[in-house]
């Protein structure tokens, strides 16, 4: 199937009123060049991981910079941390950290949910 | 007549304008150039963005300028030392033959980026991964080909090649190579017209004067297509064609894409005359390039009195914004040597 970096099925719009946004703010004190990032998509294209899985780096981080969680942390666990988006950057960005720290995040704000 | 001299080093577009409005007001000038001719780079431009006026035109007219009494040329000669003392500066080439004036001019332009310096991207080790320079000369003879020597049914272009990139050390936009992918691929369509030309950019800059209008004729009339992505590495295939990989990033979708030929929009680096005799003189600024004393009015002086700067030698300018560049340069010049003794 193709993943076009939304759901068919489920119209929705991105409401940037009820999104949380602040959860960036917690990957940005960990990986500040994050912010730099201008999704010129060089990373994705380069990506080991999807040469044998839909996988977009760039999308991720972009959803998640936009309070977009949903089968997240799903979709980063096909990432292998071998920091060949890295090098590839053309604003040296921390890619690798980005998932790392996005990896420690996210299964933070579910266990917040589920205490809740 | 003034009984004062200036000297200006580099012989482009600023050094050529900054001259013959010196002259005009009676300063006596030489003009040392290290080439064997006069021009700088746009000797290697074809047609100009973005009314594709014919460059040779451009430097018939320059060289015209030249033509002063008040004017001496020197070509074949580079200057690899500049110096003040007392109230006079001091070049020298590496023959030590020594020019003495009372100001001089910097306009020792730009170089384009190295494209072998992106190993991933190809150049210099495949034969069908060229750049936008090797596109001008190759277009003087109205002669787009593959190395094979086929007619390209398929070419595309990547910005940015060189710039706004911090794994070459260069954070800054060229701000020419967008508009002349524009019209490259314009010029493409028009020798192919049943060929497919493709754009690859991060942010198109289209903040010049005829810019948008000649963007969206490359879209309305000629069909170019621009994707939203960088490509991050260029391959080539058994039958010697070349392909990249992308992300199209307005559907967010990677891609791949086999094509006849890759053109490199290679940018704007200080040139190493520019870099040596800013460093020698503590005018050094950023990236390589010389540093004006200031971003508004003093944009034609330097911290050193008597040093003058015009054109590319600052930043990436276009031509009309050199030449302009240089007819204000001459102002500050002309105010310097009334008012020094
Ligand atoms: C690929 C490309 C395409 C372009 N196309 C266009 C276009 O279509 N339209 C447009 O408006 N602009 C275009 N430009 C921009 C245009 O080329 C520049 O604005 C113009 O060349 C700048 O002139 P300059 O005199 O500052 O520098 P240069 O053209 O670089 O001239 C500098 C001169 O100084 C000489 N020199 C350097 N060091 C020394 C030394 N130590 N001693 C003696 N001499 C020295 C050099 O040999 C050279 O002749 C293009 C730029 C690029 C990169
Ligand atoms: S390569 Fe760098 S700047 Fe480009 S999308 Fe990836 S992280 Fe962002
Ligand atoms: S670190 Fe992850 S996202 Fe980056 S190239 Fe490797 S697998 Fe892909
Ligand atoms: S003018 Fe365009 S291609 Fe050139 S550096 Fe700037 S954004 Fe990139």
């Amino acid at each position: 199937m193709k993943h076009w970096g939304f759901k068919i099925s489920k119209p929705r719009v991105l409401d940037f009123d009820t999104a949380n946004l602040d959860a960036y703010n917690r990957l940005i004190e960990k990986v500040p060049s994050a912010h730099r990032c201008l999704m010129c998509g060089a990373c994705t294209a380069t990506c080991t991981a999807n040469l044998h899985t839909e996988f977009n780096f760039r999308n991720c981080h972009l959803m998640f910079r936009r309070g977009q969680f949903d089968g997240l942390a799903e979709e980063l666990d096909k990432c292998m941390l071998c920091g060949k988006c890295k090098l590839v950057c053309p604003r040296g960005v921390n890619t690798r950290a980005i998932i790392y720290n996005l990896r420690i995040v996210l299964s933070d704000l579910n266990y917040k949910k589920i205490e809740s | 007549m003034m009984d004062k001299k200036v000297l200006i080093i580099g012989g482009g577009p600023a050094g050529i304008e900054t001259a013959y409005s010196l002259a005009l007001q009676d300063v006596k000038l030489v003009l040392i150039e290290k080439d064997a001719d006069v021009c700088g780079n746009i000797k290697n431009w074809d047609k100009l963005f973005p009314d594709f006026k014919n460059a040779s035109e451009v430097r018939e007219k320059l060289i015209r300028k030249l033509e002063h009494p008040n004017i001496e040329i020197i070509t074949n000669t580079e200057i690899t030392k500049l110096y003040p003392e007392g109230n006079s500066w001091f070049a020298k080439n590496d023959a030590e033959k020594i020019f003495e004036a009372d100001a001089v001019l910097l306009a020792t332009g730009f170089e384009v980026f190295d494209a072998k310096r992106k190993e991933e991207l190809g150049y210099g080790i495949y034969d069908n991964v060229i750049t936008s320079v090797d596109f001008e000369k190759m277009y003087k003879s109205r002669k787009i080909l593959t190395s094979e020597g086929r007619v390209p049914q398929r070419i595309a272009f990547l910005n940015c090649v060189g710039s706004r990139d911090e794994k070459v050390g260069n954070h800054y936009c060229s701000r020419v190579c967008c508009i002349n992918a524009v019209k490259q691929a314009i010029e493409f369509k028009q020798l192919v017209p049943d060929s497919k030309a493709y754009c690859f950019y991060m942010d198109m800059r289209m903040a010049g004067q005829f810019y948008e209008e000649l963007y969206r004729k490359s879209q309305e009339e000629y069909g170019v297509t621009y994707i939203r992505g960088r490509i991050s590495e260029a391959a080539v295939t058994m039958d010697n064609r070349i392909q990249i990989k992308a992300e199209d990033t307005l559907s967010a979708l990677p891609m791949k894409m086999t094509v006849d030929l890759l053109v490199l929009m290679v940018g704007i680096e200080a040139s190493a005359g520019t870099t040596l005799l800013s460093e020698q003189n503590n005018v050094l600024g950023l990236y390589g390039f010389a540093k004006p004393l200031g971003l508004y009015s003093e944009d034609n002086m330097t911290a050193k009195s008597g040093l003058f700067l015009a054109g590319t030698c600052k930043r990436p300018l276009t031509l009309p914004e050199t030449l302009a560049d240089a007819r204000s340069a001459t102002t500050d010049i002309i105010r310097y040597l009334k008012t020094t003794k």
